[in-house]
């Protein structure tokens, strides 16, 4: 089930389609990948490695690494990243979460 | 490796003004900005913004779009996606860009990194859902996204911006929680002189409110012992203002009380930073051309102290003069001659300043936050924590390593730090100066061993 996004679109840009965890998500091309999660209803994008307490987007400017996601086994910002076609994207194991690549 | 008279880091306005006016004077110059497009926080995507989404932001966006043209510049290689993660002396800076590392050296240095939400820590903070009002900007300007059940909370110029935008967007907030109170205005009068010199600021804030009030968001001010509800993501604010409770169900909160300097990439090369106590922040101690203790480093632009986009941008050209007279482009009376109208605009330019700092302090319940409250939101450290370190003896931030893993986390301190000096300045009876801040030590972005392998020696322009 698509979750109901709290947020409103104003622009219809072509997607690209992309997984989020194994389920298919058609994400606007070319858009920030962090904005395009919150956009497509996603608001926890990991789990803390201390608590296990859920995170997602705070900044938006690549200073707080709450937005962490994994994409090809590394650990990245989601707010630095760019929507690409058949980009894998999973929640990023929480051990893992502390290493991180800017 | 490649080598520039200049090279300029952050490519806000500041640094898009300062990489200009040297290029227009003959210097070489790289810039390097992580993001992918030039234009800072403010005119974040500017050049890309399709024209509905101009008439939300407003002109002082659009307007932009002038500085980003400067880059446009046969001197000057806009390197886009490079996160600067060291500066060495000489200088050598490394970064990384596309998952490679590379470097560049350069005769001068012009930082220009600009700011950082101040940290809000309320309890409910770290929820999904919860953002900087900044966040809420960034996310209209680049990617024409608006929450539509939205409360702002805290204080200042920007809160009012974001508001205004949602408003103009069909998207209004449900409600502006704001801490400022009747006191702070009324103490803010004895810089209505100031206010006065700065008189387009003023008219600018009474629009917004306008148009705020105009579409019936309900305000509330003075607001005090915040909260979020929720536990798997943000559900509701309370508060309490005038004496009665209030609750209001929301999907996202927008948190934002002023913005500080962003001294990272400074600290890391050993930057002097003195307390500002009228904007409550540490800033670079400075000479008249953004110069500091390291020779031939200059800082630009709210990184030098909190002074707003155009300030910005007239503080990034005096830093070039100073630049190009020290490489012997321009003599120092050119320099001086020069400097002198952009000097005054500047003054201009920060007259209103001291009566926005005043009249939109910080709100105080999140500067010394309750015992319970996650204030490191990296590794999850609490303001009752710190308190603990300090009766253990921790006098200043670096020692707090030793207690506990506050400021260890991947943000390097950027969300806690400042609220970590208040609580141990606090506990400890010292002042802000006396207390400290976090030693910031390169890298100022994880890179991992690939990044390092990876290392080029390349230009920045065979690395686009
Ligand atoms: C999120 C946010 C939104 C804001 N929105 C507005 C607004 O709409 N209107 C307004 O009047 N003011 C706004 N401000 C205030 C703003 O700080 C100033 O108005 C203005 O942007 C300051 O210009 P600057 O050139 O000093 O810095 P900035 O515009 O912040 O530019 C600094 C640049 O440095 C880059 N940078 C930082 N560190 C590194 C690094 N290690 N490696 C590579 N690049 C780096 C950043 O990516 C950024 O592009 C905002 C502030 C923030 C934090
Ligand atoms: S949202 Fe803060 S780093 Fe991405």
């Amino acid at each position: 089930m698509k979750p109901v996004s709290p947020f409103l679109e104003l622009d219809d840009t072509p997607r690209a389609e992309v997984t989020f965890d194994g389920a298919p998500l058609r994400l606007p091309e070319g858009a920030n990948l962090a904005a395009a999660l919150l956009a497509a209803g996603i608001d926890v994008f990991r789990n803390t490695p201390v608590s296990g307490a859920p995170r997602g987007p705070f900044c938006m400017m690549g200073a707080c690494f709450d937005c962490l996601v994994e994409i090809d086994g590394v650990v990245r910002q989601a707010c630095m990243i760019e929507v690409s076609p058949g980009l894998q994207i999973h929640r990023p194991h929480a051990q893992e979460a502390d290493d991180v690549q800017a | 490796m490649s080598k520039r008279d200049l090279v300029v880091i952050g490519a806000g306005p500041a640094g898009m003004a300062a990489a200009a006016m040297a290029a227009d004077l003959g210097l070489t110059v790289a810039v390097l900005d992580e993001q992918p497009r030039a234009g800072g926080q403010i005119y974040r995507d500017v050049d890309r913004v399709p024209k509905g989404r101009g008439r939300i932001l407003g002109k002082d966006y659009t307007d932009g779009a002038s500085l980003t043209a400067g880059l446009r510049h046969d001197r000057i290689d806009h390197v886009a996606g490079a996160v600067v993660w060291a500066i060495e002396d000489g200088f050598c800076i490394s970064y990384t860009k596309d998952g490679r590392g590379a470097q560049v050296t350069a005769e001068r240095i012009v930082l220009a990194t600009g700011a950082l939400e101040r940290p809000m820590p309320i309890p409910g903070w770290t929820l999904p859902g919860v953002m900087t009002a900044g966040a809420g900007q960034i996310l209209l300007k680049q990617s024409g996204i608006l929450a539509r059940n939205a409360v702002l909370v805290g204080s200042g110029p920007l809160l009012y911006l974001l508001a205004a935008q949602m408003v103009r967007a069909g998207t209004p907030p449900l409600a502006m929680v704001e801490t400022q109170t009747r006191r702070d205005l009324i103490g803010a009068a004895r810089h209505l002189g100031g206010a006065l010199r700065g008189w387009r600021y003023l008219l600018k804030g009474l629009g917004l409110l306008a148009e705020i009030t105009r579409a019936r968001v309900p305000r509330y001010t003075g607001a005090q012992n915040l909260r979020i509800e929720g536990t798997d993501r943000a559900k509701a604010v309370t508060f309490s203002a005038r004496g009665t409770s209030h609750r209001i169900a929301c999907n996202t909160v927008f948190l934002h009380h002023g913005v500080v300097p962003n001294t990272q990439a400074a600290r890391s090369v050993g930057v002097v930073h003195d307390w500002d106590a009228g904007q409550a922040c540490f800033a670079p101690r400075l000479d008249q051309w953004g110069g500091n203790s390291v020779a031939g480093l200059f800082i630009v632009g709210d990184g030098a102290g909190i002074g707003g986009a155009r300030a910005a941008e007239l503080a990034g050209r005096l830093a070039a003069l100073k630049v190009a007279e020290e490489l012997g482009r321009l003599s120092s009376a050119e320099r001086d001659r020069k400097a002198e109208p952009i000097r005054s605009a500047l003054y201009g330019e920060l007259a209103a300043r001291p009566f926005l700092d005043a009249a939109y302090p910080p709100c105080s319940e999140t500067l010394l936050p309750a015992d319970s409250t996650v204030i490191c939101r990296c590794e999850e450290v609490t303001a009752g924590d710190i308190r603990h370190y300090a009766k253990l003896g921790c006098l200043g931030p670096n020692q707090t390593k030793a207690f506990g893993r506050a400021g260890m986390g991947p943000c390097q301190g950027r969300y806690c730090g400042l609220t970590v000096t208040a609580l141990l300045a606090d506990a400890n009876g010292q002042t802000p100066d006396a207390t400290g801040y976090y030693r910031i030590r390169p890298p100022l972005k994880p890179v991992t061993l690939g990044e390092l392998a990876s290392m080029e020696h390349v230009a920045p322009d065979a690395a686009e």
